[in-house]
């Protein structure tokens, strides 16, 4: 077993070598390496052969048509297009969006940018489990509503949306719908031929693809229209122009091929791991899962470990990469918004740490884990006075501390 | 966070030896024993300073120290430090120490400033205490 362990895989992945292979036959002289725009000489077609069938590939792990599917830089790109491309699109029905309090900041800063355009934002507190329920979306609908976006699997507790039931609300209001899949690919199956979503965001780097690519599906029946973001040379139908990086997008269409084949197996061996991880440190005392216990993406452990600090306890555990809710690893200083809009206290927040297990986990790596988390939370505990404090008997919450 | 080597090693000596490194605590109502608290758990950070105390003189010594803190790895490493500087010291002296001379002898990060802040509010938290029973 290699030190350091990777338990960030929610973070970004590692590229699988099958997708490595495939983007190095297209950089060099001797390889695909022509502008797929290029209608004039073999090297272009030939790129565009290569770009198509990525689309395929990606088109096939979401069971739409490929001519739904725009390439873009990432997921983040994706989400901008779709928001900022949908809302400006259809201002004059409405100026109306929904989305929730535990969106990635790609949307969230998105739709921060509209309102400061005159739109008016919904932003939806999820249950205390992280689920935004289909009801509270139906409620929240107005006759001004154009735009309704959530994410599908929420990317710090792993929290999957019902998605299927949202988009039946939405598609019978007309109104249109968008869902951040950036985690999903790969960990859930998805078939847009059976929800009804209108615009879905995609990344290559959370399913073993590489950084830097991502795509948007953009229904076409119905027809969901936008206005482009990235203007220049009309590539992408219009909707998203810029040279198309083959080499990116053929590691993108690989990754999507892979994740669909292997799907079924790698989950079942993820989610084995990761029963194994919390039924390892469940029986801890004030230990805490976050996030729904049952709709759940696999891989995914968000945990509190009450009275030892986030920041300390990742230190404590220098040989595993994992992230944390903590402020002191934000540049921000805030807590896990998150966590916060699940309505957890602020020290259960600075206190969790989101383990994240892969493809490339092993059994060995899970093991060394737990037997690190449960020494250095006991440890830490030992320097914690609120540790102390809660042994004692003491109800945090009645002392005045002199700060905050 | 990119620590300085010195603000991991204070915190890893603290962790793995807690007793060699001051960790522990003292019943507060010791007369010799002045207990400073500061930092709220909802910022992430609680520093418990106790400071054990003898008249020397025409002043009193600080002959031992113990500690506990909840907060990040230069949270830690800072009251471990504080620790070092504080033990011999008259109280006098020990009103003395600033935050600076803390964040400068771990080359604390810029945003890690507020560490060093609370380390140097617990001593004057727990020198008030340690008066306030004389």
């Amino acid at each position: 077993m290699q030190l350091p362990i990777y338990l960030d895989y929610a973070s970004t992945t590692p590229a699988d070598p099958r997708v490595v292979k495939k983007m190095q036959e297209c950089l060099s002289l001797d390889g695909n390496f022509g502008n797929p725009a290029s209608r004039s000489h073999a090297f272009g077609w030939k790129a565009e052969e290569a770009t198509e069938e990525a689309r395929q590939h990606v088109a096939d792990l979401v069971n739409c048509d490929p001519r739904e599917i725009v390439w873009t830089s990432g997921a983040t790109e994706s989400d901008n297009l779709a928001i900022k491309g949908a809302a400006r699109f259809y201002k004059t029905k409405g100026n109306h969006i929904i989305t929730s309090k535990i969106e990635h900041k790609a949307v969230l800063d998105s739709c921060r940018q509209l309102e400061r355009e005159g739109f008016d934002i919904t932003y939806l507190d999820p249950d205390s489990n992280g689920i935004i329920s289909p009801d509270l979306v139906k409620e929240s609908l107005t006759d001004k509503t154009i735009l309704v976006s959530l994410m599908h699997i929420n990317n710090e507790i792993g929290v999957v949306n019902d998605i299927k039931a949202i988009g039946e609300i939405t598609r019978e209001a007309g109104i249109i719908f968008h869902v951040d899949a950036a985690q999903s690919t790969g960990k859930l199956p998805i078939d847009l031929s059976e929800i009804k979503v209108d615009l879905m965001s995609f990344s290559a780097h959370k399913t073993y693809g590489p950084k830097g690519i991502g795509a948007m599906y953009a229904s076409r029946k119905p027809r969901v229209r936008l206005e482009a973001q990235i203007h220049g040379g009309g590539h992408e139908r219009g909707m998203r122009s810029g040279t198309l990086a083959t080499h990116q997008i053929v590691g993108m269409g690989e990754a999507f091929r892979i994740a669909k084949v292997d799907m079924d197996e790698d989950n079942k061996r993820i989610e084995k791991l990761r029963n194994k991880f919390w039924g390892a440190i469940k029986d801890m005392e004030e230990v805490y899962l976050n996030g729904d216990e049952i709709s759940r993406a696999p891989g995914f452990l968000n945990v509190s470990f009450n009275y030892v600090e986030g920041e300390s306890l990742i230190m404590a555990l220098k040989d595993i990469a994992v992230s944390s809710g903590s402020a002191c690893t934000s540049a921000s200083l805030e807590p896990s918004y998150v966590l916060r809009a699940l309505g957890l206290k602020d020290e259960l927040a600075h206190s969790s740490i989101r383990f994240a297990i892969g493809r490339f986990t092993t059994e060995e790596e899970v093991e060394y884990t737990i037997d690190l988390v449960r020494d250095s939370v006991e440890k830490l505990r030992t320097l914690s006075p609120l540790w102390d404090m809660y042994k004692d008997g003491v109800d945090l919450d009645t002392i005045e501390w002199a700060e905050g | 966070m990119a620590y300085s080597k010195k603000v991991v090693e204070k915190f890893e000596n603290t962790l793995n030896e807690p007793e060699k490194n001051s960790v522990g605590r003292w019943d507060p109502s010791d007369l010799d024993i002045g207990t400073g608290m500061v930092g709220a758990p909802a910022c992430g950070d609680v520093m418990r300073l106790q400071i054990k105390c003898k008249p020397e003189k025409n002043s009193h010594v600080i002959s031992d120290v113990k500690f506990k803190t909840y907060g990040c790895g230069s949270a830690i490493a800072s009251s471990s430090e504080l620790v070092d500087m504080l033990i011999g010291k008259t109280l006098e002296e020990a009103r003395e120490i600033k935050n600076k001379d803390i964040a400068n002898a771990l080359d604390l990060p810029p945003i890690k400033i507020h560490c060093s802040v609370l380390a140097e509010d617990s001593i004057h938290k727990a020198i008030e205490d340690y008066e306030s029973k004389l």
